[in-house]
């Protein structure tokens, strides 16, 4: 069994109450980092980890946090607006080890020297803001947030604000819009690099819940100890997110490269294999917004190159598996169907491309589509990413709109005879 | 005529306090009048907009934008069935259905007696427990027709309302902190802080003096 780091404590009874954290060895971090630690050596150990972005863009942590502006006002927005489909892993952190989560903040927050952080939850988790929003208050009265924090002369206040509803403020400039109270609109880049001109205007890093997540320990082992997992730029470990057309379908916590997608799938303690008799048809890695890879593609260890090399990404670490009895048109509508309903509007490739895309997968699977069809729903995912690369062309203000072809192109390149099946049989032949 | 009650208020005014602009408080502020009222109500927005300083209308318009803040009057409970491609594999797209006939709505109405909506949600980060839905945000899955039938029976002799309180009640638990630490005491911290660190790379690099 591999190291566990963000999911360490996650089965314990009441992991998120603050009497358990500490019996655990919770705050210590915080107290060797403020009391023992200058914020620049944080920032090493963190550099040094390798620690990649555990968001979905995959930028190495230390080197965000190096590009920050050194304004004198700059600040810290935690982002925990998980709801990339099929992504459920900060959830589990949130209402699991909400402590952790304000620890590595409150670690961050010391090395970046910020003025003030706030951790953005979606929504939606309404157990999650109450559980980390007791934590915060937990800590203040333990005296780990506020002023003075355990005599170190280091002062911080922590504010939970709850998002609405809206997958696009998972994106960070959207994050900030919303957070400053307006829809959530991503920013244009330049100039809008949060770095430099964030939250107010102010140089601001943004990090993920499970990035957070990790800091505590990376403080407490060294960065070197975190290096020495995984391979390559993959260091430390993910918690995957593994749904579908699975046995047991779960969080599982891995050391990075360490397992390929087939051991995830198939091995007893995690997915534990498909129903009987069914084989892996596609896998959907990273969340929907990635390409999808065939059975072919099954021995890929688990890394962001690996999976990069091969044409998709690791993205979010949600895996969504499709088995020889799910239609794989169906599955590329419903994500379609998605991106339409959460496309903000600003751009017209995105806000209009994503209905058409739509309008048309649904008709194929309707039964209602023409071999036309095919040509044209390519050409209008065309019109938002030309030329349909890997990564995307970008023809919108944020990644959202680049994202809506992935799983239709995938779908057709792989499953070009099931589309046929459809359109000439007048209908789905799958049982659903 | 105030539309917050003096309790609501009185967290009204904490949550504007919490921001080095107020308008961050707008979405909180939001959620706080559901919790009062089920919905949030042109008073509301008119109020809101007051204790942030913007116009009604920019409140509306941001209120607008997002799927949990309803202008309209939604039921008592807000019944949310995922459909994405997780629970859709699972039988998410059937689940709406049977809800759907079992309530005697379409996804996006209320029944007569003002005790559900039906909604069609986007993924809830309940993957693993595919096909799922939430009520009021209180997950439940994964449900079969028959387990779905229990949890509506459950909810309309109120067997759960410990666990599932009435739509817009989000967080039970508020902030209890001690006030803000005061922006220009943390700012004369992060200067001496910044200070110490340029001396500290300085000493440690004389050739790279003053590059930081």
């Amino acid at each position: 069994m591999s190291t566990k780091i963000v999911t360490a404590r996650v089965d314990i009874p009441n992991s998120h109450t603050l009497s358990v954290y500490l019996e655990q060895g919770g705050y210590q971090s915080l107290r060797k980092a403020l009391l023992e630690m200058t914020p620049e050596a944080v920032q090493e150990e963190v550099t040094v980890s390798g620690m990649l972005g555990r968001g979905g863009a995959g930028f190495e942590t230390g080197r965000k946090w190096s590009m920050l502006k050194q304004d004198l006002v700059r600040y810290l927005v935690v982002n925990g607006d998980e709801s990339e489909p099929s992504t459920f892993k900060d959830h589990l952190l949130v209402e699991n080890d909400p402590h952790q989560l304000v620890e590595g903040t409150l670690i961050t927050a010391y090395a970046i020297g910020a003025s003030r952080a706030f951790i953005y939850l979606r929504g939606e988790f309404a157990l999650g803001l109450e559980r980390v929003q007791s934590a915060i208050n937990e800590a203040y009265a333990y005296g780990a947030i506020g002023r003075n924090i355990f005599g170190s002369g280091f002062s911080v206040d922590v504010v939970l604000q709850p998002g609405a509803g809206a997958y696009i403020c998972g994106e960070e400039t959207a994050l900030i819009e919303s957070l400053e109270g307006k829809r959530g609109f991503p920013r244009i880049k330049p100039p809008y690099f949060p770095a430099v001109i964030g939250l107010y205007g102010a140089p601001t890093i943004v990090n993920n819940v499970e990035t957070m997540s990790n800091v505590p320990w990376i403080v407490k082992n060294g960065g070197r100890a975190f290096a020495a997992m995984g391979k390559g730029r993959s260091t430390g470990t993910r918690l995957f997110a593994l749904s579908g057309d699975v046995m047991r379908p779960g969080n599982y916590e891995l050391e990075m490269t360490s397992k390929t997608f087939r051991e995830l799938i198939y091995d007893p303690d995690f997915g534990g294999g498909l129903k009987e008799g069914r084989s892996v048809k596609a896998v959907i890695p990273g969340g929907v917004s990635a390409p999808w890879i065939g059975p072919d593609n099954l021995d890929l260890p688990l890394g962001q190159d690996e999976v990069a090399q091969a044409g998709s990404m690791l993205g979010s670490g949600s895996i969504i598996v499709l088995d020889d009895h799910s239609c794989a048109v169906r599955a590329a509508w419903r994500i379609t169907k998605f991106f339409n309903r959460e496309s903000c509007g600003q751009c017209t490739p995105c806000r209009e491309g994503s209905g058409w895309i739509e309008k048309i997968m649904h008709r194929i699977e309707l039964g209602s589509g023409t071999e036309s069809d095919l040509d044209l729903v390519l050409d209008a995912c065309d019109n938002i990413a030309p030329g349909l690369t890997w990564p995307p062309q970008q023809t919108t203000i944020c990644v959202l709109g680049p994202s809506i072809p992935s799983s239709v192109v995938s779908a057709i390149k792989m499953f070009r005879d099931e589309f046929m099946v459809h359109i000439k049989e007048e209908g789905c032949p799958f049982v659903h | 005529m105030s539309f917050f009650n003096p309790e609501n208020l009185e967290k009204a005014q904490i949550l504007v306090g919490l921001y080095p602009d107020k308008r961050s408080a707008l979405i909180p502020l939001c959620h706080l009048a559901q919790s009062q009222h089920g919905h949030l109500s042109n008073e509301a927005m008119v109020e809101i907009a007051e204790l942030v300083g913007v116009q009604p209308a920019e409140v509306y318009g941001t209120a607008s934008f997002y799927d949990m803040l309803h202008t309209e009057e939604v039921g008592k409970y807000l019944v949310g069935v995922c459909t994405n491609v997780a629970c859709l594999l699972s039988g998410g797209q059937e689940l709406l259905e049977h809800a759907s006939d079992v309530l005697g709505i379409p996804p996006g109405a209320t029944t007569e007696d003002g005790k559900f909506t039906l909604e069609e949600v986007e993924c809830v980060a309940h993957c693993d427990k595919a096909p799922c839905a939430q009520v009021n945000y209180r997950y439940f899955g994964p449900l079969t027709n028959g387990d779905f039938d229990q949890l509506v029976d459950d909810l309309k002799s109120d067997r759960l309302s410990d666990s599932v309180p009435p739509h817009g009640v989000l967080s039970r638990v508020f902030r209890d902190a001690p006030p803000m630490v005061p922006l220009e005491i943390i700012h004369q911290e992060r200067r001496v802080m910044d200070e110490a660190k340029k001396a500290r790379l300085a000493a440690q690099n004389p050739d790279a003096g003053g590059k930081q």
